[in-house]
């Protein structure tokens, strides 16, 4: 495609780098950016700027952060003796958004995958043991550790791995509960998953305590 | 349960095609090269959602095509399905029931169960394990999803496993509690895939034995040995005994992925002494045996699909085929033949069956009346 101006064909490229987005749809929000007002422009650039620059990983649980500490770390109000470890950071703001968990995290970067070439060494499993340990000489560590790591063949090494890591400091070690989802109809759901969530089945609460 | 209709769309030599089948037999004539076997493939793809020739799906689009379409409409009882298969080059191959798109292919594994009868079919014969194994997964794949799916997961694990060592093996240090839930995996998805395989063959045999006999009037006896190394006594033992090899060699060892099902008649190896008239009888009586517990399983005749078999027949094979065909043992069938007035003249005194023939020639396929084939 010819561009009128090498500017216009320098954004196109740049954008068109995006996922998802093809040089028809670059053109297009180049244009568009070209039309609003100056400041608009000026606003993006600064925000992808300090995007890049000024967010980085929480040196305590490793989630995106402004500062050397995430504003979960840092909220006093947290209650750290529990710790959910996840996958990523897109995780935490899913489990944030359902406003159900009060404790700290910990994200790993990944999971265990051979075939991918990914071992241990590669995620945030030492800091995550460290954390453990650490706590348990000053007294105020984690209580417990949720795993809440996705329910596929990789997650469920990475699991049983952090487990074994994790069981001598003799701290209590749980797992999400999976099964069946919320609204699902039994027939349709997979074997697997339903063999699972009949073995983990949970005792059925009549009295409307909060179950263990 | 039959194919009501397919639809192809640059499937193989097939750049655009429509056919609309009987419910009972189906003949595929035409040269050399035309497409018939093809036809049968699309037919099966439809149903197991691969092609039974090739591993490479992208060798299923016609050549210098981006994308095919294979479209059939099942009908069981009063109920017509829609299966579609979509394969885009270089995308993730599409697999959509009555219009839904399924998570895992494995769920459509099984719903409409297919039995093939080809050519290449002495592979499982003459090659190595990995055919038996694959054949017999395949049967057990239709019959038992939970099986599929625990079989995917050893499959995956072992990927994964071997991968590990491998690691090991170049950084020359193994580390123990990393290779543990590999192993367990392993052994967790293993072990009920090998009681399943040995509840299986309890139940294949007897139906194999019984067509082997059919077809031969012999008096050899048959017999299919299932082999395992792997001891379900004390597997995890086993499998830390041979911890130091796996590494060596970077690869596991032990395990169902090692099976072997021997071929034996009057206890000596059909591949090595098996006379080809034994040899054929062995194949044929699998295939049926397969049908038979299809059809106990579904409840329902599976599709059988038979490629070039008259070629390889000899004159009282073929009779007792025949004899299966007349008595109504099968449900609908798809046949190619290269030799038109042969099959017109095996299919005319069929009088209860509805026999439709089609000429295939060059990426078309035309429904043809039996007469014209027999004048020819
Ligand atoms: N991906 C593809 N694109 C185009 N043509 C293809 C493709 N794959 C196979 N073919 C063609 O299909 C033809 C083979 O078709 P097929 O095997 O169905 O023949 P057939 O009628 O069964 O022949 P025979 O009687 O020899 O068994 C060949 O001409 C081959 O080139
Ligand atoms: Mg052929
Ligand atoms: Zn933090």
């Amino acid at each position: 495609m010819q561009y009128p101006s090498q500017h216009i064909e320098k954004a196109v490229e740049e954008i068109s780098k995006l996922p998802g987005i093809g040089r028809k749809t670059a053109l297009r929000l180049a244009l568009h950016l070209l039309r609003r007002e100056e400041t608009e422009t000026s606003a993006l650039a600064q925000a992808l700027i300090d995007l890049r620059t000024k967010t980085r990983n929480c040196s305590n649980c490793h989630n995106l952060a402004d500062s050397e500490i995430c504003s979960i770390c840092a909220n006093p109000r947290r209650d750290a003796s529990v710790i959910c470890v996840v996958e990523n950071p897109q995780d935490v703001m899913a489990i944030e958004n359902t406003a159900q968990y009060h404790g700290l995290y910990h994200v790993l970067g990944g999971v265990i995958s051979p075939i991918e070439g990914v071992g241990p060494s590669d995620l945030r499993i030492d800091s995550l043991v460290n954390r453990v340990a650490g706590g348990n000489s000053a007294g105020g560590g984690p209580k417990e550790i949720i795993l809440a790591i996705s329910p596929t063949m990789e997650g469920d090494t990475t699991a049983f791995y952090l487990t074994r890591k994790l069981k001598p400091f003799g701290i209590r070690i749980s797992s999400i509960a999976r099964g069946v989802p919320v609204g699902g109809e039994l027939e349709y759901t997979d074997e697997i998953t339903l063999g699972r969530s009949i073995l983990s089945r949970t005792l059925y609460n009549t009295s409307g305590e909060d179950k263990e | 349960m039959h194919l009501q209709k397919l639809e192809l769309l640059n499937f193989k030599n097939y750049p655009d095609l429509s056919l609309d089948f009987s419910p009972d037999i189906n003949c595929l004539v035409g040269a050399n090269g035309s497409g018939k076997t093809n036809l049968l493939d699309a037919v099966y793809y439809l149903s197991l959602t691969k092609s039974a020739f090739h591993t490479t799906d992208a060798h299923s689009i016609k050549h210098e095509e981006a994308l095919m379409v294979i479209r059939g409409w099942f009908k069981r009882e009063e109920n017509v399905d829609t299966v579609q298969c979509s394969l885009q080059q270089g995308q993730r191959k599409l697999v959509m029931r009555n219009r839904k798109e399924y998570e895992r292919l494995s769920e459509h594994v099984g719903r409409y169960p297919i039995v093939l009868i080809a050519p290449n079919d002495t592979d499982v014969i003459r090659e190595g394990s990995e055919t038996r194994r694959k054949f017999f997964d395949g049967i057990l794949s239709q019959i038992d999803s939970p099986y599929l799916q625990n079989l995917l997961r050893y499959n995956h694990a072992l990927k994964q496993r071997n991968s590990l060592l491998k690691t090991f093996s170049d950084q020359g240090r193994v580390q123990h509690d990393l290779l543990e839930p590999f192993t367990l995996q392993l052994l967790q998805y293993g072990l009920p895939l090998l009681e399943r395989r040995r509840l299986f063959m309890q139940e294949y045999m007897p139906l194999f034995e019984h067509h082997y006999r059919n077809l031969t009037d012999g008096e050899e006896k048959v017999f299919i040995r299932y082999e395992t190394n792997l001891d379900d006594t004390n597997p995890e033992k086993l499998m830390q005994d041979n911890l130091q090899r796996d590494v060596a060699l970077q690869r596991t060892r032990i395990g169902v992925h090692r099976d072997d099902y021997a071929f034996e008649i009057d206890g000596f190896s059909l591949k090595k002494y098996g006379s080809q008239g034994q040899q054929k009888s062995f194949l044929i009586a699998l295939k049926l045996a397969q049908f038979d517990l299809l059809r106990e399983h579904k409840g329902f005749k599976p599709i059988l699909l038979l490629d070039d078999i008259f070629d390889k027949l000899d004159d009282r094979r073929m009779a007792r085929l025949m004899e299966l065909v007349s008595g109504h043992a099968f449900g609908q069938l798809f046949v190619t033949d290269a030799r038109p007035e042969r099959s017109a003249r095996l299919f005319k005194d069929l009088s209860e069956s509805e026999v439709v023939y089609f000429y295939v020639e060059k990426g078309t396929a035309v429904p043809v009346d039996e007469q014209t084939l027999l004048r020819d």
